[in-house]
C-alpha cells in the first residue's frame, strides 16, 4: 500500500474503518468500565462495612453492662452494732457502721482469712454500694434489726469484670486486677451459688458514681431531658416564626438577605464556637449558673435554630400558592391566611425537621463542655437551674475513666443514647410518610 | 415577690384581659358580630397585648438593671475607705455582702460597716420587689383597662394585633443575627484583650505552644509560648487524613448510587450511609480512642513501626467516616441535577457510562463537588470531640500521621473546661483560637456556599 501511495500523488491510504478502532478498544474500555463499577461498589461497601463495626464493636463492648454481679450476703442486723441502746431514732440508725456488719459478714463466710491484707482483699469482694443498700433495707424497716437478712449486694467492679470473662486468670498475679486468693473465693462462691449475674437495673437508675458498678445513665438522661425541654421550648416557636416571616412576609431587601445568608453560615459553624458563645455571653455577662440546663438549652436552641428554620421554610415553600390564593380570595387577610392555612399544611414537615434538630442536640457534645456541663454530679437534677450532665458528655467523662468496667458502661450508654436517636429519627420518617402530601 | 410569680400573674391577667375583652366588643356590637370590624377574638386579643406586653417589657428591664442600680447604692454608702479599694478589692467585699444577705459563708469576718451595708442592701432589695411588683400590675391593669375603652365598632382590632404579630416574627427572625452578632462580638473582645497581652503576629507565626501562665515570675517556664502554628498543623494534617478517606469513598459512593444502583439498592444503602452522618461525634471519639487506635497502634508495632497511641491517623480516619456522607449526599444532590440530556448526548456519540461519567457528568458537577467538599473541610476543622477523646495534647509541628499531633479544637476545650480565671492570657488563648477557628470555617463556607448556589442556577 505503501509502495502505491508513492506512485500515485492524490491517494490517501483508505483509513481504517471507524468500527473497528473502536472494536480495537472496546475490550479495554469495557474493563474499565467494570473497575469503575467496582470502585464504586467497593466505596459503598466500605462505608456500609465502617456502620457494621462501629456497631458490632459498641454492642460486642457493651451488652454486657446490662447485667451485673451480685453477691448473696446473710447479714445478722445485729442490735449491738446499730442500735445500742435500742433507741428507733432514725438518725442513729442512719448513722450507724452498716460497712462493718458486711464485712464481718464477709468474715464469716471465710473464716480461714486471718492476715490484714487478705481481709482487705476479701473486703473488695463486695461494693460500697452494699452498705447504702443495707442502711435503706433497716431504714425502711426498723423492725428487721436483730434479724438475719438475706442481701443480694453489688460485686466490686474488678469481680464483676472477672465474671463477665474480661480478666484472664491465667495471667500473672501483678498483671491483673484480681489476686489470686480472691480468684480463689470466687470460684468457692460461684460453687456454692452465692454470686450471680442479674439484670443491672443500678445502670438505669442511679447518678453517676466513681464507682463502676454503682454509676448509671439516670441523673444523665434526666439532664438531657431538661436541656432538651428548654432547647424545644425556645427554638421551636423563634424558628418557626423566622421561617414564617421570611418565607411569607419578609420584603426581598438587604436585610432580609443578611438574615439568609446569616441562617445558612450558622448552620456550618463549628459547634464548639457557639460553646465559646456561651460561655462568654450566658455566663460571664448575664451571671447564669454553670453546669445547668438551662444555660445548656440556650446554647442548643441558638446551635438547632439554623437547622429548623431551614426545614420549616421547605415545608412553608412546599404548600402551593393555591392554597394562599384560595384563601385570600374568600377575604382573609395574609396573617389568617398563614395562621389558619399554610401553617397547619406545613406543620408535619416543620415537626419532622424540629425531631431532627432536637436528636442533633441530644448527641451535642462540644458546647456543653465549654459551659461546665463536664462537672462529675451524683444528684439527680429536678430542675433546669440544677447543676446536672447530659448523656453524650456523660459518655466522654466515662471514656476517659481508666476503669476497665467504665469500657462496657460507656459502651452502654452509647447504646442507650443511639437508641433514643433512632427513635426519634423514625419517628421523623414515620411523620413524614404519614403526613407528606403531594400537590 | 418572685420574678417567676410576677410572669404567672401577668399571664393570668392577660388571660381574663382577653375574656373582658371579647366580651366587650360582644356588647359594643350590640350582640351582631358583622357590625364590628374585626372578629371578637381580636379585640380579646388586642386587650391582652397591651395588658401584657408593656408589662413584661418592663419587668425585663427592671430586672436586668436592679442588680447595677443597687450595688451602686450600696456602695455610695459604705465608709469611704472601702470605696477607695481597688476595684477587685471591692468586687470582694460586694460579694462578701452578698453572701451575707444570702446566709452563705462570708471570706473575711464580719464587721459592722459590712453588716450595715448588707442590711441596707437587703432593704434595697426587698424595697426594689414591691415596687416592681406594684408598678407591673399597675401598668398591666391600667393598660387593660384603657385599652378597654378603645374598643369601639369601627376600631381596627386585627390590624393592630396582626402587626403585632408581625413585628414579633421580626424580631424571631433577627435572633439568627444576634446570634451572628454575639459570637463575633464574644470571641472578637476576648481575642483583642488576649492580643494586648501576646502580640498578634506571635500568635500566627510563632512555632511553639505551650500555655500556661506561672503564679511566680522566676519560675520555670514561666512565659507562657503561645505560637499557634502546631495547632493549625495538627488541625490541617488530621483533616487532610479525613478528607483523603471520605473524598474518594463519599465521591465514588455517590456516583455509584446516582448512576449504576437501582432503585433497591439505592433505597437501601442511601439512607444507611446517613445514619452515619446522625451519629454523635462522641461516639466516633469513643470509637477511634478505644478500638482505631489501639488497633493501629497494634498493626503498626507487627509492621515495625512506632505508632504514637494518640496518632494523628486515627482521629483523621475516624473523622473521615464521619464526613463521608456529607460528601456522598452533597456530591449525590450535584450529580442529580446534572441534566439528563448531557447523558443521553454522550451516550448517543458512543461513550460507555464510566466515560459519561469521568468526562462528561463529573466536570459538569465538579463546582458543586468542589462546594461539598469545603463544607466537609470545615466540617472536619471544626469538628471537636473525635480529636479531644482521640488525638494528643501536646503540640507537636510534624506532618508525620502516626504522630501525635494537638488540634486547634482540642486546645480550646483543655483550655476552658476546669476552673477558669478571665483575664490570664491562658484562658484568653481560647477566645483567640475560637476567632481563628470561626473566621477560617466561616470564608470556608461561604466560598462553598456561593459557588454550590452559582452551580444549581446554571441547570435550574
Amino acid at each position: 500500500m505503501n509502495s502505491s501511495a508513492t506512485t500515485i500523488d492524490n491517494f490517501t491510504p483508505p483509513p481504517k474503518r471507524t468500527i473497528d478502532r473502536v472494536r480495537q478498544g472496546l475490550a479495554k474500555r469495557k474493563a474499565a468500565e467494570k473497575r469503575f463499577k467496582a470502585y464504586g461498589l467497593i466505596a459503598i461497601i466500605l462505608g456500609l462495612s465502617f456502620l457494621a463495626i462501629l456497631f458490632t464493636s459498641i454492642i460486642s463492648k457493651g451488652y454486657s453492662a446490662f447485667q451485673i454481679t451480685y453477691v448473696k450476703l446473710e447479714v445478722f442486723l445485729d442490735p449491738a452494732e446499730l442500735d445500742p441502746s435500742n433507741t428507733g431514732d432514725p438518725e442513729v440508725l442512719s448513722g450507724a457502721n452498716y460497712g462493718g456488719l458486711v464485712k464481718s459478714t464477709l468474715r464469716s463466710m471465710f473464716p480461714d482469712v486471718t492476715s490484714r491484707s487478705d481481709k482487705r482483699a476479701l473486703y473488695g469482694l463486695v461494693s460500697t454500694g452494699a452498705d447504702y443498700q443495707l442502711r435503706r433495707m433497716v431504714m425502711n424497716d426498723p423492725s428487721l434489726i436483730g434479724t438475719t437478712v438475706t442481701l443480694w449486694a453489688p460485686a466490686d467492679d474488678d469481680i464483676d469484670t472477672f465474671m463477665k470473662g474480661h480478666i484472664d486468670r491465667d495471667a500473672s498475679e501483678s498483671d491483673r486486677r484480681l489476686k489470686d486468693n480472691q480468684i480463689t473465693w470466687v470460684d468457692q462462691l460461684v460453687a456454692e451459688q452465692l454470686i450471680e449475674k442479674r439484670f443491672n437495673t443500678t445502670f438505669f437508675t442511679a447518678g453517676d458514681s466513681r464507682d463502676p458498678e454503682l454509676a448509671g445513665i439516670w441523673g444523665a438522661a434526666v439532664g438531657s431531658f431538661f436541656t432538651l425541654l428548654v432547647t424545644l421550648a425556645l427554638s421551636f416557636p423563634i424558628a418557626v416564626a423566622a421561617a414564617v416571616y421570611l418565607e411569607e412576609f419578609a420584603p426581598r431587601n438587604r436585610y432580609t438577605d443578611i438574615i439568609e445568608v446569616n441562617i445558612n453560615n450558622l448552620a456550618a459553624v463549628p459547634s464548639i464556637v457557639f460553646g465559646l458563645l456561651g460561655l462568654a455571653v450566658f455566663i460571664n455577662f448575664f451571671g447564669l449558673p454553670r453546669s445547668a440546663p438551662l444555660v445548656g438549652g440556650l446554647v442548643l436552641s441558638l446551635m438547632t435554630l439554623p437547622t429548623i428554620i431551614i426545614a420549616s421554610r421547605a415545608a412553608l415553600k412546599s404548600v402551593p400558592p393555591s392554597i394562599r390564593e384560595a384563601a385570600l380570595g374568600v377575604g382573609a387577610s395574609p396573617m389568617q391566611t398563614m395562621l389558619y392555612h399554610v401553617l397547619p399544611l406545613a406543620m408535619p414537615g416543620i415537626l419532622t425537621g424540629t425531631i431532627i434538630g432536637m436528636a442533633q442536640a441530644l448527641g451535642e457534645t462540644a458546647p456543653l463542655l465549654m459551659i461546665g456541663m463536664v462537672a462529675f454530679i451524683v444528684d439527680i437534677p429536678t430542675g433546669v437551674f440544677d447543676p446536672s450532665t447530659v448523656l453524650p458528655v456523660q459518655i466522654y467523662l466515662w471514656a476517659d475513666s481508666p476503669e476497665r468496667a467504665f469500657v462496657e458502661k460507656t459502651s452502654a450508654a452509647i447504646m442507650v443514647l443511639l437508641a433514643f436517636l433512632i427513635t426519634m429519627n423514625a419517628l421523623a420518617v414515620i411523620l413524614r410518610k404519614r403526613f407528606e402530601r403531594r400537590w | 415577690m418572685q420574678a417567676s410569680t410576677l410572669i404567672i400573674i401577668l399571664l393570668a391577667l392577660s388571660s381574663l384581659a382577653y375574656y373582658v375583652g371579647r366580651k366587650r366588643a360582644f356588647k359594643v356590637a350590640e350582640g351582631k358580630i358583622r357590625n364590628l370590624h374585626s372578629l371578637p377574638a381580636y379585640y380579646g386579643l388586642y386587650t391582652a397585648i397591651w395588658c401584657g406586653i408593656p408589662a413584661l417589657v418592663i419587668l425585663a428591664i427592671w430586672s436586668a438593671f436592679e442588680g447595677t442600680i443597687i450595688i451602686n447604692l450600696v456602695v455610695a454608702d459604705l465608709p469611704p475607705e472601702v470605696r477607695e479599694l481597688g476595684p477587685d478589692r471591692l468586687n470582694l467585699v460586694i460579694n462578701d455582702i452578698k453572701n451575707l444577705v444570702s446566709g452563705n459563708i462570708v471570706s473575711g469576718d464580719i464587721n459592722p460597716a459590712m453588716q450595715a451595708a448588707a442590711d441596707h442592701y437587703a432593704s434595697l432589695k426587698s424595697t426594689s420587689h414591691a415596687l416592681l411588683a406594684l408598678v407591673v400590675l399597675a401598668v398591666a391593669i391600667g393598660a387593660g383597662v384603657l385599652t378597654l375603652g378603645h374598643i369601639k365598632k369601627h376600631h381596627r382590632a386585627r390590624n393592630a394585633v396582626e402587626s403585632t404579630i408581625k413585628v414579633l416574627l421580626i424580631i424571631c427572625s433577627s435572633i439568627a443575627i444576634l446570634t451572628t452578632l454575639g459570637i463575633v462580638l464574644s470571641v472578637l473582645f476576648e481575642s483583642i484583650r488576649f492580643f494586648q497581652s501576646v502580640p498578634m503576629n506571635e500568635f500566627l507565626f510563632g512555632l511553639e505552644w505551650s500555655p500556661q501562665t506561672a503564679i511566680r515570675s522566676d519560675q520555670v517556664g514561666s512565659s507562657g509560648a503561645f505560637g499557634a502554628v502546631p495547632l493549625f498543623a495538627g488541625t490541617m494534617l488530621i483533616s487532610f487524613i479525613a478528607l483523603l478517606i471520605a473524598v474518594p469513598i463519599g465521591l465514588m459512593a455517590a456516583i455509584y448510587l446516582s448512576e449504576y444502583a437501582g432503585p433497591k439498592v439505592r433505597a437501601s444503602a442511601k439512607p444507611l450511609l446517613e445514619i452515619l452522618a446522625g451519629i454523635p461525634t462522641v461516639v466516633y471519639g469513643f470509637f477511634a480512642a478505644l478500638i482505631v487506635a489501639p488497633f493501629i497502634r497494634d498493626t503498626g508495632s507487627l509492621l515495625g513501626l512506632d505508632v504514637a497511641s494518640e496518632s494523628a491517623l486515627a482521629a483523621g480516619l475516624v473523622m473521615g467516616i464521619m464526613i463521608i456522607p456529607f460528601v456522598s449526599s452533597l456530591s449525590d444532590d450535584v450529580i442529580n441535577a446534572v441534566p439528563q440530556s448531557l447523558r443521553d448526548g454522550a451516550y448517543g456519540l458512543g461513550a460507555t457510562q464510566s466515560e459519561t461519567i469521568k468526562k462528561v457528568i463529573f466536570p459538569a458537577a465538579l463546582p458543586g463537588i468542589v462546594g461539598g467538599i469545603l463544607l466537609a473541610a470545615s466540617r472536619a476543622i471544626g469538628e471537636t470531640m473525635i480529636v479531644v477523646m482521640a488525638a494528643g495534647l501536646a503540640a507537636n509541628l510534624t506532618a508525620n500521621p502516626l504522630e501525635a499531633v494537638t488540634t486547634v479544637t482540642v486546645q480550646i476545650v483543655t483550655l476552658l473546661t476546669g476552673d477558669q480565671e478571665f483575664d490570664s492570657p491562658k484562658t484568653l488563648a481560647a477566645f483567640a483560637l475560637g476567632l481563628m477557628l470561626f473566621v477560617v470555617t466561616l470564608i470556608l463556607n461561604v466560598i462553598a456556599l456561593h459557588v454550590v448556589r452559582k452551580y444549581r442556577e446554571q441547570y435550574d
